[in-house]
């Protein structure tokens, strides 16, 4: 195999190509407990978030929209699937968990088991200029969590 | 036009990217730098640095006449009457907003209004922004065709006695589109309003001459043209150069100062406030030199060649659009495309492992990307030492990509 190739396949791993294209999580919800839009400049791309509690406070259910690359959308769509059914202080440990590994600050095998199939980014930590992709999503959550329930925040990536 | 030989003189294109031969294709963003450009760097530091305008001995001798020979260049290479209607600025971006702040900021007021296009790059939208916000000033746009033309004939009922400046591109940096630019010089002219052309994608490409098209201001940078960064260029009429307001403050642009007023300087200095980007202003010279050498006409075919085959190319691959006028003689040397159910980005990305690198994204022409109903583009964009084999390894490095990603989905988790 040509050397492209295995960097392709290494970056872009067969379960992000896997979320990417199933779809999986995306919409908008109805009636939100929490409505959280960021945007990235450098690309454009943009991401709307809503999510709903449910029992005891806990996020029931997380979709998100906009357009993005590979890495956004399937950052997205595991994200969403790694919050539900978490309590909001969980989901802050989380997010601070994964922005550290895609950050280089923690090593990949620091993440939590919650977010195994994040292990799938690790390929993009080699690629600074696509971090951001990765972590939009993350960022943006987190900024709506501050905001707090019934607000509508924004968030914007630094250049 | 030896290619092969023109390649020998651009050290970069040796270099290696993971592992794969550069294939350099983002030059509307910025060229490359033949050696003659880089040595004049470092010959001037090492032989012959010192500040200008403000020193009797030698060097500073030296020195600004290496500065103002590349002024003469240019006023050259432009056709501009004198070399004193050449300002030397940041980029094309920091002479728009120039014209922005000394001349509109003076001479508009409330319900003039201003014409620019939908496919202006945003440092000739956001400075026509700002102004508006502060003189109730009103904006107006030429519509561009789905095909990624000017609707002339909507340009037609813009213009008005109203209009006091119509500032447009001569060239899409998104699009590649080739503007008419006399043809909207004498609706301007017509009108009676100011005209400003950004410049930035044609000249380097193709033969430019300021009288033939009348404009009063053009605008470029000379890092999109072999230069170094950290130069642009303004030209403007002489009259108007004149009465307008002095730019920024300081040093050299002053004739004399007492501690309550100062008296401008005289043209070019009177723009030109506190130690210029000499180096690079004095190294922008020989990128002109080294133009003129192979000719603009000639520049302009070769790229019109690569551009040509890259079209048929890329559009016999699967899902792949191409914007902008299907009439090659409509365009220069620029081919943006998407691919169907691809991010620019994962192409860009996937293009970069195989040494191509292209721009991804919304090439800071949002507006032009919300007609177009896409986030962004891929664009690629050639210059004097790109190769025919190039804009093949481009096609096939998006073969490959397209085979990557477009492959069947695993079962869905
Ligand atoms: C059409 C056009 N105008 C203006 C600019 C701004 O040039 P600079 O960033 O050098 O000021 C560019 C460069 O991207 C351009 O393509």
């Amino acid at each position: 195999m040509a050397e492209g190739d295995q960097e392709l396949q290494d970056l872009y791993r067969e379960v992000l190509l896997d979320y990417f294209r199933s779809g999986s999580h995306k919409g908008t919800l109805e009636a939100p407990d929490f409505r959280a839009h960021g945007i990235n400049p450098v690309c454009g791309d943009e991401i709307e978030l809503t999510m709903r509690k449910g029992e005891g406070g806990k996020i029931s259910e997380v979709r998100f929209s906009g357009h993005g690359c590979v890495i956004s959308q399937a950052s997205s769509a595991m994200m969403a699937e790694a919050l539900e059914g978490r309590s909001v202080s969980k989901a802050r440990e989380l997010v601070a968990s994964f922005k550290d590994m895609m950050l280089s600050k923690s090593p990949l095998e620091s993440l939590p088991d919650e977010l195994e199939a994040l292990k799938s980014l690790e390929g993009v930590r080699k690629f600074p200029m696509r971090v951001k992709c990765a972590t939009l999503a993350w960022n943006t959550l987190s900024q709506g969590l501050s905001a707090g329930e019934g607000k509508k925040s924004e968030f914007q990536e630094a250049e | 036009m030896d290619i092969k030989k023109i390649r020998e003189d651009f050290p970069i294109l040796n270099r290696k990217i993971r592992g794969k031969t550069l294939v350099y294709l983002d030059n509307a963003a910025t060229t490359q730098k033949p050696r003659q450009v880089i040595e004049a760097l470092v010959d001037f530091y090492q032989n012959h640095n010192a500040n200008i305008h403000r020193g009797v001995h030698t060097l500073s001798d030296e020195a600004t006449s290496m500065v103002e020979e590349s002024r003469i260049k240019t006023a050259a290479f432009i056709n501009a009457p004198k070399p004193e209607t050449v300002i030397f600025t940041r980029n094309a971006t920091e002479a728009i907003n120039l014209v922005a702040h000394s001349w509109a900021r003076k001479f508009l007021k409330a319900g003039d209004e201003i014409v620019l296009t939908e496919m202006e790059h945003h440092s000739n939208l956001v400075p026509w922004q700002m102004l508006a916000a502060e003189k109730q000033v009103v904006l107006r746009h030429i519509p561009m065709t789905p095909e990624g033309t000017l609707d002339l004939e909507a340009g037609r009922k813009l213009i008005t006695a109203k209009t006091k400046l119509v500032s447009f591109t001569a060239a899409s940096n998104a699009l590649g589109t080739l503007i008419p630019v006399e043809k909207i010089i004498s609706l301007a002219k017509v009108a009676g309003a100011k005209t400003l052309v950004d410049a930035s994608q044609w000249a380097p490409h193709r033969a430019l001459d300021v009288v033939k098209w009348d404009c009063d201001f053009l605008a470029f940078s000379a890092h999109k043209m072999l230069g170094p960064t950290g130069v642009g260029v303004l030209y403007g009429k002489e009259a108007l150069l004149e009465d307008m307001d002095p730019f920024l403050g300081g040093g050299d642009m002053i004739s004399r100062v007492q501690l309550d007023r100062f008296t401008p300087n005289v043209l070019p200095f009177k723009f030109e406030a506190g130690t210029p980007n000499i180096a690079d202003e004095a190294a922008f010279g020989q990128a002109l030199d080294y133009l003129s050498a192979i000719g603009l006409d000639a520049i302009a075919a070769h790229e019109a060649a690569l551009t040509k085959k890259a079209i048929e190319t890329l559009s016999a691959l699967p899902g792949v659009t191409i914007y902008g006028p299907k009439d090659i003689s409509q365009r220069g040397g620029v081919v943006s495309f998407n691919v169907d159910g691809l991010h620019p980005h994962d192409v860009g990305t996937a293009l970069d492992l195989e040494g191509v690198a292209v721009r991804a994204g919304h090439h800071c022409c949002q507006p032009l990307m919300n007609k177009l109903k896409t986030p962004g583009t891929a664009r690629a964009s050639f210059y004097i030492y790109n190769t025919f084999e190039e804009v093949e390894a481009l096609g096939k490095a998006l073969d490959k990509a397209i085979a990557f990603f477009m492959k069947k989905p695993a079962a869905v988790r």
